[in-house]
């Protein structure tokens, strides 16, 4: 498999020799995700490879930074993977789309941006696929705080009041305090993060 | 109709914009579909995801490897089994566990009856959503039910399984078991000749469903299109073939192509698809060996599960499940949770291409091409 994905470095590398590239795990690390279409659309226009198929997008959080990892196949010659993977920073999470070279990539990069808020550059309808709209942060990062269900905050309260149901003065004393400091009902998390 | 009289337009036509579910029989779970639509026929249709969401991932991510086998029957709830043998696939390639040879004929055995339970289901649904009120369901559910019992007798359970384990299964299969599974694989023909003469050439069947929801090979393969769906419209790609995962390669089994990739041709190739598990769970059931059933190095990670910490890397494990590829990608930190566990989910990437071959049809077709195409919506919202 390793030999493989040598032979498409080396290809990649001869032909289009102002991208770099790095081999990562038996992938390639494309440094600048601004060439990402590029090298797909070389990859499954070449008659060598024929990439054809875009198996699966996702995204993973290695805390410094996002990752977004693609894997290709080759219905054509029936070969594969090849995985490639293109790291952004977590502030500016910018990575161009694939739609224009594989239509399959609509749902799944919708739900990586769901999930993980990387913007992919190009999308016609880039909005959240399982959220909903109104929904803040990104679920699947490891530093998104989960709300605690068991703790009512104020809103909440205001909420359920209003479709007439009663709340003990006790946890309403509980959610004004915690607006008052400005808190969230977060979930408790571990002490160190796990690395 | 040439002799009939054109009909101008008489009155300027509006569109009108509708819901299609969540809470809709024919949508198979909570499932929305937003169609634009001029008269009957539709102009647009996006569909809305996400009332099913549990974030699935990061549960997964915040438990042991071992734990999220059973939150994986809860994914496409209607075959558990190959949803567990495409994890175990993805755990033990992060890992490197062998698997024993008996092992590997049980896997199969169960993910081939899974793959019966499942197109048999679809295709009463399907007929259910054509108007066939019942029946032909009624049919399926028959035979579903002799496979569940197998299900329940070696599992525990009839349809969240949970029986899988890394490095082999969770109990081992006695002679009885087979006996009763090679009953079931003999009787099962005869009731897919009585499915067929009543169905595949019915004349009401046949011109409800063909030239429905053509989807061309060209577009299948750019829009990640897999399983049957994708072979409807003539493309061979089964990885069961093209992977030889597991012990596949042993076994002499077709790969049933459509030509159109109409609705007709989605119905017939899960037919013929049933007939080629048949052909292999014939020929499983004749050459299962005796021996473990479980690796037994995986023996104390079974005790202790926070022990079982896989090196640092990652996976990509993906099987021909009766939906298409499903695949599991694993992060692993050397620690006893995944630091990214990511499911592709088949019904979900299949959907991809639903407003494309349902623009220009009526909204009663569009039904049963959503029934053709097969989401489970536990998979698809995760």
């Amino acid at each position: 498999m390793t030999s493989f994905i040598e032979e498409i470095r080396k290809e990649l590398s001869e032909r289009l020799p102002n991208i770099k590239l790095r081999l990562v795990r038996a992938s390639i690390l494309i440094e600048n995700p601004k060439d990402l279409t590029q090298v797909v659309f070389y990859l499954k226009e070449n008659p060598r490879f024929l990439l054809d198929y875009l198996s699966s997008i996702t995204a993973v959080d290695y805390l410094d930074y996002l990752e977004s990892v693609y894997h290709l196949y080759s219905m054509e010659k029936k070969q594969g993977p090849v995985v490639l993977r293109v790291r952004v920073s977590k502030t500016d999470t910018t990575i161009p789309s694939l739609i224009p070279i594989y239509h399959g990539a609509e749902l799944q990069e919708r739900e990586a941006y769901d999930t993980f808020g990387i913007i992919y550059e190009g999308h016609p309808n880039l909005k959240r696929l399982f959220m909903w709209d109104g929904f803040e942060g990104y679920p699947l990062r490891k530093d998104y705080e989960q709300e605690d269900s068991e703790i009512l905050e104020t809103a909440d309260i205001e909420w359920l009041e209003s479709k007439g149901i009663g709340i003990t003065n006790e946890v309403k004393e509980k959610a004004k305090q915690m607006k008052m400091e400005n808190k969230r009902a977060a979930a408790q998390k571990p002490e160190k993060p796990r690395n | 109709m040439e002799n009939m009289t054109q009909v101008e337009n008489r009155h300027p036509s509006e569109t009108l914009e509708i819901n299609f579910g969540p809470q809709h029989p024919s949508t198979h779970g909570v499932f929305r579909m937003q169609m634009l639509l001029d008269g009957e026929k539709i102009c647009s249709l996006k569909p809305v995801l996400g009332y099913l969401h549990r974030n699935h991932e990061q549960i997964a991510e915040n438990i042991t490897y071992a734990a999220s086998m059973a939150y994986t029957d809860r994914l496409d709830y209607l075959n558990a089994m190959t949803n567990n043998f495409a994890y175990a696939i993805a755990v033990e390639k992060l890992a490197g566990i062998e698997v024993p040879e008996r092992a590997e004929y049980i896997r199969v055995i169960m993910a081939e009856l899974a793959r019966l339970v499942n197109h048999i289901t679809v295709i009463g649904f399907l007929l259910n959503d054509m108007g066939a009120f019942f029946t032909p369901l009624l049919y399926a559910f028959r035979e579903r039910e002799k496979i569940l019992d197998i299900f329940e007798e070696v599992s525990g359970s009839r349809m969240m399984c949970n029986y899988f384990r890394f490095g082999g299964v969770k109990r081992d299969l006695t002679t009885e078991n087979l006996t009763a599974i090679m009953q079931i694989v003999r009787r099962f023909p005869a009731f897919l000749e009585e499915f067929e003469a009543l169905l595949t050439k019915n004349e009401i069947l046949c011109m409800r469903c063909q030239n429905v929801g053509i989807l061309p090979a060209n577009l299948a393969v750019n829009s990640s299109i897999t399983g049957p769906v994708l072979r409807a419209s003539g493309v061979n790609y089964d990885i069961r073939k093209v992977d030889g995962y597991s012990i596949y390669k042993r076994f002499d089994f077709r790969i049933p192509l459509g030509e159109k990739g109409d609705v007709y041709d989605r119905y017939f190739v899960r037919i013929l698809e049933m007939r080629e598990s048949l052909k292999i769970l014939y020929q499983a059931l004749n050459k299962i060996p005796q021996g473990e059933f479980l690796n037994k190095k995986t023996l104390p990670f079974l005790k202790m599960p926070r022990n079982f910490k896989p090196a640092v890397g990652e996976a990509y494990g993906r099987i021909e499940s009766p939906k298409g590829e499903l695949g599991f990608y694993l992060v692993s930190d050397g620690t006893p949770q995944p630091w990214r566990y990511h499911v592709r989910a088949p019904s979900l990437i299949n959907l991809t291409v639903l407003e494309d071959i349902c623009i220009g049809q009526k909204v009663a077709d569009a039904i049963i091409i959503l029934g053709s195409i097969d989401i489970v919506l536990g998979e698809t919202d995760r």
